[in-house]
């Protein structure tokens, strides 16, 4: 019994080892072209062109990370970034949540159509749309403008984030809003007084993957936006991109300032978000 | 709930709104469009089903689908299966398992052109870290983005470097597997392949039809890092590439619509093969009612 004992044991240290090693190994292969992009943006042009490549800086060319900043209006495109992000983040989370609170607590005549037709829009792709819309809002003057980036998002322009929002705001006990009815409570009262707190994590998930989303978008921004002081992040270093070819330090600090942010904000929301996805089972 | 029978609408209209403004009215548009020959800056021109058949005798239109399917039917198993062993690894107290889960999950957090261009400099076939590696191991350097023949395996390669990061739904599917399964398994004589094919898989099979649902839809799709990486000319021209350059360069508005809708068609087609066959293996705990309820919280 005892040898028994022994040997099992023997077996999960066994076990561990090899699970640690995978786990160091797919680490590793992981955190490297991180790593590989930080020692780059801070290598001097020479050592980066230099064969064989090396992997560590020779010492701290911050001259890379001033070079991307000023070629690319860094401080002009960082506001531009922000300002569509900020209002997709606010539309996406608000906006999602009030149609979500209409399907999750109402009654009214056509609402499973609705409903349905919400989640016929999650599988249409964008792509069919996004040419008669794009001359749709070309022909009342909103190129060269953040509102085709921004309005869409009001108008319920996230119909995933509707769905999820609704399966969670389904699962709120009915007796509270129902206990809330008999105080007097307007629907619209229940909605943020109850409904909103009580979904701060699944409102926080989808509120990091509608950062992530805006914050990262290059297509809407390259299709819409002309003027290079209007450009967004993502644009602008892709425009950078063209013109400096191979000046990958720069390139590389450029990179590094653009995932800042992002990098900022999960850490921040990290707890929130896991049980968010856990929540709402949705894609990490 | 005793509201106003139309209290409903009022929440919902917003939604209503968009509906009919950006999806209803541009598609109904984007029928047209496909049927005509425009520039935008002159009056659209009626060529019929013109566009379509021009589509199947372009060499470039041929070549884009061909890699993007391919990419699509290669890369989504392999994602899958990537993010299924990390989530299975890192599903354990061991001690320091914090740390590996937010390394691993690193690639969903920094997403993005910042990644795009990271991988364009390190595949590059002189200066690029993968060769140097490559070297070190004393495997000759490649061409990741300069050989037609390597241009697919560059971004196969990125799909399972970004796997950790789709591994949090399998992570939440796991701890909800219930542990009697394991036991009443053991007992039986399994051993832990079995135990990983006929519980683990099993029961995570709501989850991988999801995500091989959005994995579908997502290759075929893919923009950002195409559009920034390309490769070998042709070889790297994804479908939505060439649907960008033919809308918005050459302002051919008709046939990149006509190419949205071919587009369309094949998520479609492709989508509802998975549907078509989830029935064979995707298992629903509801479908079987002589299990014990879940209590979930």
């Amino acid at each position: 019994m005892s040898s028994y004992v022994a040997g099992s044991k023997r077996k999960r240290t066994k076990r561990a080892i090899v699970q640690y090693s995978l786990l160091v190994l797919l680490s590793i292969t992981t955190l490297l072209p991180l790593i590989w992009m930080l020692s780059t943006s801070l290598k001097s042009g020479d050592v980066i062109f230099e064969i064989p490549p090396k992997f560590l800086p020779d010492g701290f060319h911050w001259e890379n990370y001033s070079r991307a900043v000023s070629e690319i209006e860094f401080a002009t495109l960082f506001k531009n970034s922000l300002t569509i992000t900020f209002f997709n983040l606010l539309s996406n989370v608000f906006v999602s949540a009030l149609v979500a609170y209409g399907f999750a607590r109402f009654q009214f005549p056509g609402k499973s159509i609705w409903f349905l037709l919400v989640l016929s829009t999650i599988m249409l792709p964008g792509e069919v749309t996004m040419i008669p819309v794009f001359i749709g809002f070309s022909k009342i003057g909103w190129t060269n403008t953040f509102k085709p980036l921004i309005i869409p998002g009001f108008l319920g322009g996230a119909p995933v984030f509707i769905f999820l929002l609704r399966q969670f705001f389904m699962s709120i006990p009915k007796e509270l809003d129902e206990s809330a009815v008999l105080d007097g409570a307007s629907s619209f009262k229940i909605f943020y007084r109850i409904f909103l707190p009580l979904s701060i994590p699944a409102l926080v998930t989808i509120g990091i993957f509608s950062f992530q989303g805006s914050w990262n978008d290059l297509l809407g921004p390259l299709i819409y936006l002309n003027d290079t002081n209007k450009f967004t992040l993502p644009l602008g270093l892709a425009m950078f991109q063209g013109v400096m070819k191979v000046e990958w330090g720069p390139l590389m600090a450029g990179s590094i300032l653009v995932l800042l942010p992002v990098l900022v904000i999960f850490f921040l929301a990290q707890k929130q978000f896991v049980e968010g996805v856990k929540l709402s089972g949705i894609k990490g | 709930m005793r509201f106003k029978k139309y209290e409903g609408y009022l929440y919902i209209s917003p939604w209503i709104l968009g509906f009919i403004l950006l999806t209803v009215a541009p598609l109904i548009f984007a029928f047209y469009i496909g049927l005509t020959e425009w520039d935008t800056f002159n009056a659209p021109k009626f060529v019929g089903l013109q566009n379509y058949s021009d589509l199947f005798r372009d060499e470039d239109f041929v070549n884009a689908l061909w890699i993007t399917i391919r990419f699509a039917i290669i890369s989504v198993p392999l994602g899958i299966a990537t993010s299924i062993l990390i989530a299975v690894l890192v599903n354990s107290k061991l001690k320091g398992m914090a740390f590996f889960r937010t390394a691993l999950y690193m690639p969903a957090v920094v997403s993005g052109i910042a990644i795009s261009l990271l991988w364009k400099w390190m595949l590059d076939k002189d200066f690029g870290m993968i060769n140097l590696i490559l070297s070190k191991l004393g495997i000759p350097e490649q061409g990741w983005l300069t050989d037609p023949h390597m241009v697919l395996y560059s971004y196969l390669m990125m799909v399972v470097w970004g796997a950790g990061g789709g591994m949090l739904t399998y992570l939440a599917g796991l701890q909800d597997i219930p542990g009697h399964l394991y036991e009443a398994a053991e007992i039986d004589g399994a051993n832990a392949f079995q135990k990983f094919r006929h519980i683990t898989l099993t029961m995570l099979s709501p989850v991988i039809f999801y995500n091989l649902i959005m994995g579908i839809v997502g290759a075929m799709r893919k923009f950002g890092d195409a559009y920034i990486i390309g490769g070998a000319g042709n070889q790297g021209r994804f479908y939505m590439v060439y649907l960008y350059e033919n809308a918005f360069k050459f302002f051919k508005m008709g046939y990149a619509t006509a190419m949205a809708w071919v587009l369309f068609v094949l998520i479609m087609l492709l989508t509802m093969a998975a549907f078509k066959s989830s029935s064979a293996w995707v298992y629903y705990e509801s479908e079987v009612n002589t299990r014990p309820k879940r209590k979930r919280g």
